[in-house]
């Protein structure tokens, strides 16, 4: 199969969105216990979900470009970094609207998913700095790549040690995702599908920006200019 | 790094306005302390070597480059040992937390949170050493990666430093710490130890 | 509708607040990656534009290079 454009994955969003929206706020039941706020549950954990596994592909991405020595996969780890990050914000702060809205406060620290968010995104917030503070380009990529790949083992760890410590006298404030009835398992999937369409989709676009400014550089080089 | 440490007890008392503390409290105050004055060390740890030229010799020398990981690890390691021989009882000192019969217990979680704080420091310390800002690059790098060491270390060192009779639950006292912080630290320590094992080599090259 | 039937009035707030931070931040991007992508075609309409001055000049001796 070869590979999306840039076009067919944005129209394959578009349409997801299409779908996800409108099930989420007319064909998933209210839940019982939280009512309508629970609806922010359609938006907060796909976008986590998202967001950790593009951290853990910029690893992957990394282990590629460490391997081959080809400056794509540091271009792929880096924009899959990038918007794991972005992503990851909005994680933060809908997680927090979230927290507000069911229990009062704007953080909470017995959630242990949104600790062990705010950990991997204080971490991943030192990528970029870590990459302008070295000004050799090897030398940048490839340092970045060992720390997207320690960091990318870094994120399955953190949150296994979130969770032992989250105590067990507290209730979990976000609700689990452990026995979803059937209609509302349906939605969870489509907004999981959408949100991956969504990030691939932006990445891909971010990609294609630096490809293209890298292309601009060398080229406006070549004619001698700057 | 060890005056470093005695010095932020002593800060401690005061910011706390506390002559005891036990429990979370000791535990947190003990492992915060350790960490920061671990950060002091990975600061310095291949300074001399980006400086001196000692990597572009250990790269002539014919010999397997994860050497130098292996040694500057146990080098921290071993600052760590010499730092917990001075903190840990001036800790005592200071803080009077009840120890008990917990002291065998705290020398395990320290063993294998300084295996967890040494190859970490000293991947982080080689990543950093060739940045523009590296003393401030080092420990932020660092902190967020250590948060399951802390985490795992001040969760089994705290029962550990409870006061005896305190009541049931989180807060009794124990002679040795739970075996999942034990466990969760000794996974960590493999898991970190191998990768930092695979991947130091590129750190190296020039 | 069922939609407005089932609104509790004191949270549905917090949900549109979420849904819309969600939109607004893949906006805030789109936007920004538009302001990057006008100054790209900006620089290449420079670049064009000079490479064209220089065909002109007969005693040019830079390189010639396909854009």
């Amino acid at each position: 199969m070869p590979r999306p454009t840039l076009r067919t994955l944005s129209v394959l969003t578009v349409l997801a969105f299409c779908v996800y929206l409108p099930l989420v706020f007319f064909y998933a039941p209210i839940e019982a216990e939280e009512g309508f706020v629970q609806k922010i549950f359609y938006l907060h954990v796909p976008l986590a979900i998202v967001s950790l596994c593009g951290f853990v592909l910029g690893g992957l991405f990394a282990i590629a470009h460490l391997r081959t020595r080809e400056s794509k996969w540091d271009l792929r780890s880096y924009v899959a970094i990038h918007m794991s990050l972005i992503f990851g914000i909005g994680v933060l702060v809908t997680g927090s609207i979230w927290a507000h809205a069911s229990w009062g406060h704007w953080w909470v620290w017995s959630e242990p998913t949104l600790v062990s968010f705010l950990i991997v995104m204080l971490l991943y917030a030192t990528y970029q700095p870590l990459r302008f503070a070295i000004e050799d380009p090897e030398r940048q990529a490839r340092y970045a790549s060992v720390f997207a790949i320690v960091a990318g083992a870094f994120v399955p760890m953190n949150f296994l040690a979130v969770r032992l410590s989250t105590s067990y006298l507290h209730p979990r404030v976000l609700g689990s995702t452990s026995n979803l009835p059937a209609p509302m398992g349906y939605t969870f999937l489509v907004s999981l599908l959408a949100m991956v369409l969504l990030f691939a989709t932006l990445c891909m676009y971010e990609l294609a920006a630096k490809r293209t400014r890298i292309l601009l550089k060398s080229r406006s080089r070549i004619l001698g200019y700057q | 790094m060890s005056l470093f440490a005695v010095s932020t007890f002593v800060v401690f008392h005061f910011a706390l306005n506390r002559t005891t503390v036990s429990g979370d409290l000791a535990a947190g105050v003990l492992w915060v302390t350790l960490l920061f004055a671990a950060m002091l060390g990975v600061n310095r740890l291949f300074v001399a070597d980006a400086e001196q030229g000692g990597f572009d010799g250990l790269l002539l020398a014919p010999v397997d480059r994860t050497a130098l990981l292996i040694a500057k690890a146990l080098t921290l390691g071993a600052c760590l040992i010499v730092l917990e021989f001075v903190a840990v009882p001036a800790f005592a000192l200071l803080l009077s937390p009840p120890l008990g019969g917990g002291v065998a217990g705290l020398v395990a979680v320290l063993a294998l949170a300084d295996i967890g704080l040494a190859v970490i420091g000293t991947l982080i310390a080689a990543l950093a050493v060739h940045t523009r800002a590296r003393d401030l690059l080092g420990p932020l790098l660092a902190l967020p990666l250590l948060v399951p060491v802390v985490i795992g270390a001040a969760r089994a060192s705290s029962p550990l430093l409870a006061a005896a009779g305190a009541g049931a639950g989180a807060s009794a006292h124990a002679a040795w710490p739970a075996a999942r912080w034990l466990l969760l630290l000794g996974l960590y320590d493999l898991v970190f130890g191998l990768i930092a094992y695979a991947v130091f080599d590129f750190l190296l090259e020039d | 509708m069922i939609f407005s039937s089932t609104l509790p009035n004191s949270n549905d707030g917090y949900v549109a607040a979420a849904y819309i931070v969600f939109f607004a931040i893949v906006l805030i991007y789109v936007a920004i990656m538009a302001v990057r992508l006008g100054r790209v075609e900006q620089r290449v309409r420079e670049l064009g534009s000079r490479a064209r001055k220089a065909d002109e000049q007969p005693q040019s001796e830079q390189e010639r290079e396909t854009v």
